[in-house]
């Protein structure tokens, strides 16, 4: 079995079957890591280009990682040092990197849709490290593939997504991501965080944090992200992290053993009390190791197909 | 021969050995393996999955019964190692490999069902020396079919089989006493697997 499509664009595009193989992929690709040689050949050849037009220190360095292990060569390419900095068109620039044939382009903008349009202009396959507050793909992959570790299944668990639900693209991949593989997911965050209608997407949506906690095996803290919002959501940080900041209070509501993830980067003791955060539930940094192999695999799976 | 022996599997082709014959032939290599090792404590099997996987367990086993000597059997996936992704593409039927123990100054056995050209056996000499730098590596088959494409050759072998290039050959091990065979089919076999 193979991915269908040469790019990796949004987990609402992917299949079951196919989220699962990239999921059992990363799983037998884990075992690199426990060796003194983390290293294998298989992308020998093969070039990356990690093209990042906003700031990222986990996804970029995590995808390197990734790309090294296999073998590939990689290219880091960042927009602050780069010729849109000379007023080049983002277009110009993805033609460019295009006609250097890479093999594989990693790409994160600000604009949702970037990578899709880039994927139609390229031969390369295209990876959307995320996408304005559209996708995430490769982080509800390692996301999924942590609790399918701590849980061995996704199978009617209770998720429930905390925070900064609008503007967050590491919600909307998951949403997609767990609603697929059978779990039921909540959301939950003051209503200027909510968007409108976010039920569509198969959640439910909360107002109350201590709501959407009840029972659930899985609980995700997301950061307020400012640097998207324009205008003024809540009063002031105390007043969000008086109503909405993870302590072991509200931990109590849910299952016992739940699992606490956060996508990072966290603000301490604003979406999640760092008595949580370095606390014997949370997985915050299995996620970030689990990154690497989920990026492995999609790095495989992407740059092995067959090239016609 | 039997209706049953001459096609197991339902789909043509002919038995080349039958489960006594297998069992026989991996007994031989067990007793060879004892013979000609002179201390069977620097000895690991690693099995190249799938295939070599149930040989090496059986080999491990026998090997025991010879000699009262457990030897550390690990498992060497060699997909990431293979010289076709390029061409070939990735493939789903990756494992993960398992080697609970330091190979380094080891003598290792390299277990494989089938050596045709060679190139399986290539890839799994790159991933060996990627876990430790062993004394000497080998190799034990239980088919050899010919049609080398890289100068490896056979230390232990349970069957040497005449085959055609384009032939397809299948073994298949029994899981808890079930019929077992090795089977030669004509002619439909992809070349480039190995």
């Amino acid at each position: 079995m193979r991915l269908v499509s040469k790019d990796l664009l949004g987990i609402e595009k992917l299949t079951r079957e196919e989220i699962e193989l990239i999921l059992e992929t990363a799983q037998k690709l884990h075992e690199i890591h426990s060796r003194d040689i983390k290293k294998v050949p298989t992308l020998r050849g093969k070039t990356v280009v990690n093209l990042f037009f906003e700031g990222s220190t986990r996804t970029r360095t995590s995808f390197e990682i990734a790309a090294k292990r296999l073998s590939a060569d990689t290219i880091n390419f960042s927009a602050s040092s780069s010729s849109l900095s000379k007023s080049e068109t983002l277009i110009d620039t993805a033609r460019s990197i295009g006609a250097m044939l890479p093999d594989v382009i990693v790409v994160r903008h600000n604009q949702a849709g970037t990578p899709e349009m880039l994927s139609r202009m390229v031969k390369s396959s295209v990876v959307n490290a995320g996408d304005g507050a559209h996708e995430h793909p490769s982080q509800a992959l390692l996301d999924l593939l942590t609790v399918k570790e701590k849980k061995g299944r996704f199978e009617g668990l209770k998720v429930a997504i905390v925070g900064d639900i609008a503007a967050s693209r590491v919600a909307r991949s998951n949403i997609y991501g767990f609603t697929k593989m059978g779990a039921e997911v909540r959301v939950a965050g003051p209503p200027t965080m909510l968007p409108p209608h976010i039920e569509q997407l198969g959640c439910k949506a909360y107002t109350n944090v201590r709501e959407a906690v009840v029972d659930a095996d899985v609980i995700m803290m997301l950061r307020i992200q400012m640097e998207r919002h324009s205008k003024l959501l809540f009063p002031s940080i105390r007043e969000y992290s008086r109503l909405y900041c993870l302590t072991p209070e509200i931990l109590d509501l849910a299952k016992e053993n739940a699992v606490i993830m956060h996508p990072g980067p966290i603000n301490r003791d604003v979406e999640i009390s760092s008595e949580i955060a370095d606390g014997p539930y949370s997985v915050i940094l299995e996620q970030v190791t689990n990154g690497v192999a989920v990026r492995m695999a999609i790095l495989y799976l992407l740059a092995g197909q067959r090239s016609n | 021969m039997s209706e049953q022996s001459s096609d197991p599997a339902g789909n043509g082709g002919r038995v080349i050995l039958d489960g006594p014959a297998i069992e026989r032939a991996i007994r031989r290599i067990a007793h060879e393996i004892v013979e000609r090792s002179e201390s069977l404590g620097e000895l690991v099997l690693l099995a190249i999955p799938a295939g070599g996987v149930p040989l090496g367990k059986r080999l491990q086993a026998y090997i025991r019964e010879v000699s009262g000597v457990e030897v550390p059997l690990g498992k060497l996936d060699i997909t990431l190692y293979r010289d076709d992704v390029a061409t070939a593409g990735a493939s789903s039927n990756m494992s993960a490999s398992h080697m609970p123990f330091d190979i380094t100054d080891k003598r290792v056995i390299l277990v494989d069902d089938v050596l045709f050209t060679g190139r399986t056996t290539r890839a799994a000499l790159d991933a060996v020396v990627d876990f430790g730098r062993p004394r000497s590596i080998q190799l034990a088959v239980l088919v050899d079919r010919g049609h080398r494409e890289l100068p490896i050759k056979v230390d232990f072998v349970g069957k040497n089989v005449p085959t055609a290039r384009r032939d397809d050959v299948r073994v298949e091990f029994s899981q808890d006493g079930g019929n077992e065979f090795v089977l030669v089919r004509e002619g439909e076999g992809d070349p480039c697997a190995s």
